[in-house]
C-alpha cells in the first residue's frame, strides 16, 4: 500500500485558527459591515421595485427600444422583445425582474469599483504583477467558496448574494480596463505628453477614451458573469430566477428548472446583444469614423 | 549660410539604455565599443557625445538610418527621453534643470511636435484635434476631456471638466486649418482622411500652439512620395511665413537636402557630419557620408552660389578696353565682366576676343563690342542653369539678391559639380 502523506503540520489546528479568527471578525464587525453595505441594498430594492412597478408592456417596450438603438436592426430588437414576453408568458415575470435588478446592481457596482482598479493597475507594472494572479485566483476559485464568508458575515439574504456576485463578476472589467489603457497607441500618449499634458489630462483625455471599446468588452463580460452567478446566489437568498431553478432541483420538477433556465438564457441574450452592439458602435466611432 | 543666434544647443549628450546607465558612462566616454558594452554590461548606446547648435529660424535636419539614434535625439530636446549625460539648452536655459511644472510650461508654450504616424485622437474631429494642443494649457482639462458620455460624466463628478468652450482656441485652430489647406474638413474624423491630410492635421495642431520650436519626427516618412513632396513644399512655404526653428528627423537624404538649412548626419548614435546641404554633398566627411550622397541628384541640391568663383570686373563707362585687358592678364581668369553703374553685368571681355584679333581699343562706352553674358541668381540650383551654361561660351555671371555681379561659373565647374565623386 502506498505510503500516506505525512502530516507536517497539524492542519486541523490551522483550520480552527482560521475559522476562529473569522468568527471573531463576524462577532465584532458584522453589524458595522451590514450598516456600511445597507445603501447598496437600498439601491437594489429601488431598482427591483421600479422594474416591478412598471407595467410589463412598458418594460418590453423599453427593451425593444434599447435593442433598436444599439443594434439598429428591427429584427434583433423584435427578437429581444419576444424573449422578454416569453419570460412573462412562462409565469416568471416577477423572479425575472428581481434577477435583472440583482444583475444590474451588481454590474453597476462592479464597474464603479473595477474601472478605477483597472486604471491603477495600468499605471504601475508592479501593481499589475501582483493583481494579475489575484484576479486569476478569483476567477478559478469555485464560486461556492465565496458564499461561505459572506453568509457568515451577513446571514442569508440580499447583501451576501449581491457582494458575492460583485466579487465574482468584477475581474473582467478590471482586467480589460488595464489591458485597454496599456494598449492605447503609445505615440498618441507621447504626443500629448509632448504638448505638456499632465498625467490626469492624459488619463481622461486620451487613455480612457481610446480604451473605451476594450473597457466596454469588459463590462459586457462582467454582465454575463453576474448573470451566471444568479442561480448560485439564489442559494443564499437572492431570490429571482435562480431560486426557481433551485426549487426545481429540490422538488425534482424538471419543468420548473427548464423554464427558469430558459428565462436566464433569454436575459443573457438580451443583455449581451445590447452591450455588444453598443461596444461595436463605439469601436466604429473610434477607428472608422462616424 | 550665415551663422545665426543659437536657439537650441545640444552639448555632448550621451544616452545609454540599460539597467544602470551611469555606471557605464565612463567606459562609454573612454570609447568603449557598442558590441563589447552590450556583451559585458547589457547596456546599449543610444547617443554618444552629440553636440549641435541649432540656429534661430533654421530648418535643421537630423538624418540617419534606423537605429542611428535620431528619434532618440529629438526626444531629448523636449525631454521625452532624459539624457544620461550632457546639457540641452533652449534659449540658453538648461532644459534638464527644469522641474515638472516648468517642463510642462516649456512643452505647452515653446515647443510642439509632429509625429510619424500622426498621433491624432481618433474620436475627435479635425478641428478638435487641432485645438487639443491648446486645450492642454487649461489645467482643469478644458475641452480635452469629453463633456458627454461615460468618461465625461465621471470627469465632471471629479470636477475635471471646465465645460466652457474656448472660442479663442477655436479661432486659432481654424486659422491653422486654413493655413494647411484643410478648409471644409473641420468636422471630419481622422479616419476619414488620407495619410497626407491626417499629417496636415498633425502639423496644424503643432502650429496652433504658436510655439517657436517645431520638432518633426519622421513627419513625412509614412506618406506616399508625391504627397511627401507636397508636404515638403508646404512646410517650406509655411516656414517662409512663420520662421520657426524646426528640427526635422528623416532617414531620407533627398528630403534632408530639400528642406534643410543645416543637416546633421548620425550613425550608431554618433555625429558624422554637420553642415549646410552643399557642404555635405561637396565635402563628405567620411566614407559613410559619401556612400550616402552618392546617389543624390546633385543638380537639384547644389546652389549656383556655392560653386561660383570670383571674377574680375570693370565699369562700363569709366573703363577702356586696355583696362579690361590689363585686369584679365593680372587674374588667372579668361574673362572680365563689364558692369553698369549698379554693378549689373552687361557683357564680357575674354582672352579669346584678344586672340581673335578683334578691335579692342579706346573706351568701352557701350556693350556693342562685348560678348553677351548669361546671368543666373546665386540661389538657383545648378540644374536650373544647365541650359545656360551649355549655350554660353562666356562663364555664366552669378548675381546676388540685388542683381549685382557676385561671381562667375564656367561650364567646366558646373559639369564637375554635377559628376563629382569623392576620392
Amino acid at each position: 500500500m502506498a505510503q500516506e502523506f505525512p502530516e507536517l503540520l497539524n492542519m486541523r489546528a490551522v483550520r480552527i485558527g482560521i475559522d476562529d479568527s473569522f468568527n471573531w471578525v463576524v462577532e465584532h464587525w458584522s453589524e458595522t459591515l451590514e450598516e456600511i453595505f445597507l445603501p447598496i441594498v437600498h439601491l437594489l430594492r429601488a431598482i427591483e421595485n421600479f422594474l416591478l412597478w412598471m407595467p410589463w408592456y412598458v418594460v418590453i417596450a423599453i427593451i425593444v427600444a434599447m435593442g433598436l438603438a444599439a443594434t439598429r436592426s428591427k429584427w434583433v430588437a423584435l427578437g429581444l422583445g419576444v424573449m422578454t414576453f416569453l419570460m412573462g408568458f412562462f409565469g416568471l415575470w416577477e423572479p425575472g425582474m428581481k434577477t435583472i435588478a440583482l444583475m444590474l446592481t451588481a454590474t453597476f457596482l462592479a464597474i464603479i469599483v473595477g474601472i478605477p482598479m483597472g486604471i491603477v493597475m495600468s499605471r504601475s507594472d508592479r501593481v499589475e504583477r501582483i493583481a494579475l494572479p489575484v484576479l486569476d485566483i478569483m476567477q478559478t476559485m469555485p464560486i461556492f467558496v465565496y458564499l461561505i464568508p459572506f453568509v457568515m458575515l451577513f446571514g442569508p439574504g440580499k447583501i451576501p448574494a449581491l457582494l458575492a456576485t460583485i466579487v465574482f463578476a468584477v475581474p473582467p472589467v478590471i482586467r480589460l480596463t488595464n489591458l485597454g489603457i496599456r494598449h492605447v497607441d503609445r505615440e498618441v500618449v507621447e504626443a500629448f505628453t509632448a504638448f505638456g499634458a499632465t498625467r490626469r489630462q492624459l488619463l481622461f483625455g486620451v487613455q480612457v477614451p481610446l480604451a473605451m471599446p476594450t473597457i466596454m468588452a469588459g463590462i459586457n463580460q462582467t454582465t454575463m458573469m453576474a448573470l451566471s452567478m444568479v442561480v448560485i446566489a439564489s442559494m443564499i437568498g437572492a431570490g429571482g430566477l435562480g431560486y426557481q431553478v433551485l426549487q426545481g432541483i429540490q422538488r425534482l420538477e424538471i419543468s420548473r428548472g427548464l423554464l427558469a433556465g430558459l428565462a436566464i438564457v433569454f436575459l443573457a441574450v438580451i443583455f449581451d446583444r445590447i452591450a455588444q452592439a453598443y461596444g461595436k458602435r463605439m469601436q466604429q466611432h473610434l477607428h472608422l469614423g462616424h | 549660410m550665415t551663422q545665426q543666434e543659437t536657439k537650441i544647443g545640444i552639448e555632448s549628450v550621451y544616452k545609454i539604455f540599460g539597467p544602470d546607465p551611469s555606471s557605464v558612462l565612463d567606459r562609454v566616454k573612454d570609447g568603449a565599443g557598442k558590441q563589447e558594452l552590450l556583451e559585458e554590461t547589457g547596456h546599449t548606446i543610444g547617443i554618444r557625445d552629440v553636440s549641435l547648435d541649432i540656429g534661430v529660424g533654421n530648418i535643421f535636419v537630423v538624418m540617419g538610418l534606423s537605429g542611428s539614434g535620431k528619434s532618440t535625439l529629438i526626444r531629448h530636446i523636449n525631454r521625452l527621453i532624459e539624457p544620461t549625460d550632457g546639457r540641452i539648452l533652449v534659449d540658453g536655459e538648461d532644459v534638464l534643470r527644469l522641474d515638472a511644472e516648468a517642463l510642462r510650461h516649456l512643452r505647452r508654450y515653446k515647443m510642439s511636435m509632429v509625429f510619424q504616424r500622426f498621433a491624432l485622437l481618433p474620436h475627435k474631429t479635425v478641428i478638435e484635434n487641432v485645438m487639443s494642443g491648446l486645450q492642454i494649457r487649461d489645467e482643469a482639462g478644458g475641452g480635452l476631456i469629453p463633456k458627454g458620455g461615460p468618461v465625461g460624466g465621471i470627469a465632471k463628478r471629479l470636477g475635471l471638466s471646465s465645460g466652457t468652450a474656448n472660442a479663442e482656441a477655436r479661432d486659432r485652430a481654424q486659422a491653422q486649418v486654413d493655413l494647411v489647406g484643410l478648409q471644409g474638413f473641420e468636422n471630419q474624423y481622422p479616419s476619414q482622411l488620407s495619410g497626407g491630410m491626417q499629417q496636415r492635421v498633425g502639423l496644424a495642431r503643432a502650429l496652433a500652439t504658436d510655439a517657436e520650436v517645431l520638432l518633426m519626427d519622421e513627419a513625412f516618412s509614412a506618406l506616399d512620395p508625391l504627397i511627401r513632396n507636397d508636404m515638403q513644399d508646404q512646410l517650406i512655404q509655411i516656414q517662409n511665413e512663420l520662421s520657426k526653428t524646426i528640427v526635422f528627423i528623416t532617414h531620407d537624404l533627398d528630403e534632408a537636402l530639400r528642406i534643410g538649412d543645416h543637416i546633421a548626419i548620425l550613425r550608431d548614435g554618433e555625429l558624422r557630419q554637420v553642415g549646410p546641404p552643399e557642404e555635405i554633398l561637396m565635402a563628405p566627411a567620411d566614407d559613410y557620408v559619401s556612400r550616402f550622397v552618392k546617389d543624390v541628384n546633385r543638380g537639384r541640391v547644389i546652389t549656383v552660389g556655392s560653386i561660383a568663383a570670383e571674377y574680375p570686373a570693370v565699369e562700363l563707362v569709366a573703363a577702356s578696353f586696355a583696362d579690361a585687358l590689363g585686369k584679365l592678364e593680372a587674374s588667372e581668369r579668361n574673362t572680365v565682366y563689364v558692369c553698369d553703374g549698379d554693378g549689373r553685368p552687361v557683357g564680357a571681355v575674354t582672352t579669346k576676343m584678344a586672340q581673335e584679333g578683334r578691335d579692342l581699343s579706346g573706351p568701352i562706352a557701350d556693350d556693342s563690342k562685348l560678348d553677351p553674358v548669361q546671368t543666373v541668381d546665386s540661389a538657383a540650383v545648378i540644374e536650373d542653369m544647365l541650359p545656360l551654361a551649355m549655350k554660353s561660351e562666356v562663364p555664366v555671371a552669378v548675381l546676388d539678391g540685388q542683381g549685382a555681379l557676385a561671381g562667375g561659373v564656367p561650364r567646366r565647374t558646373v559639369l564637375s559639380a554635377l559628376v563629382r565623386r569623392t576620392e
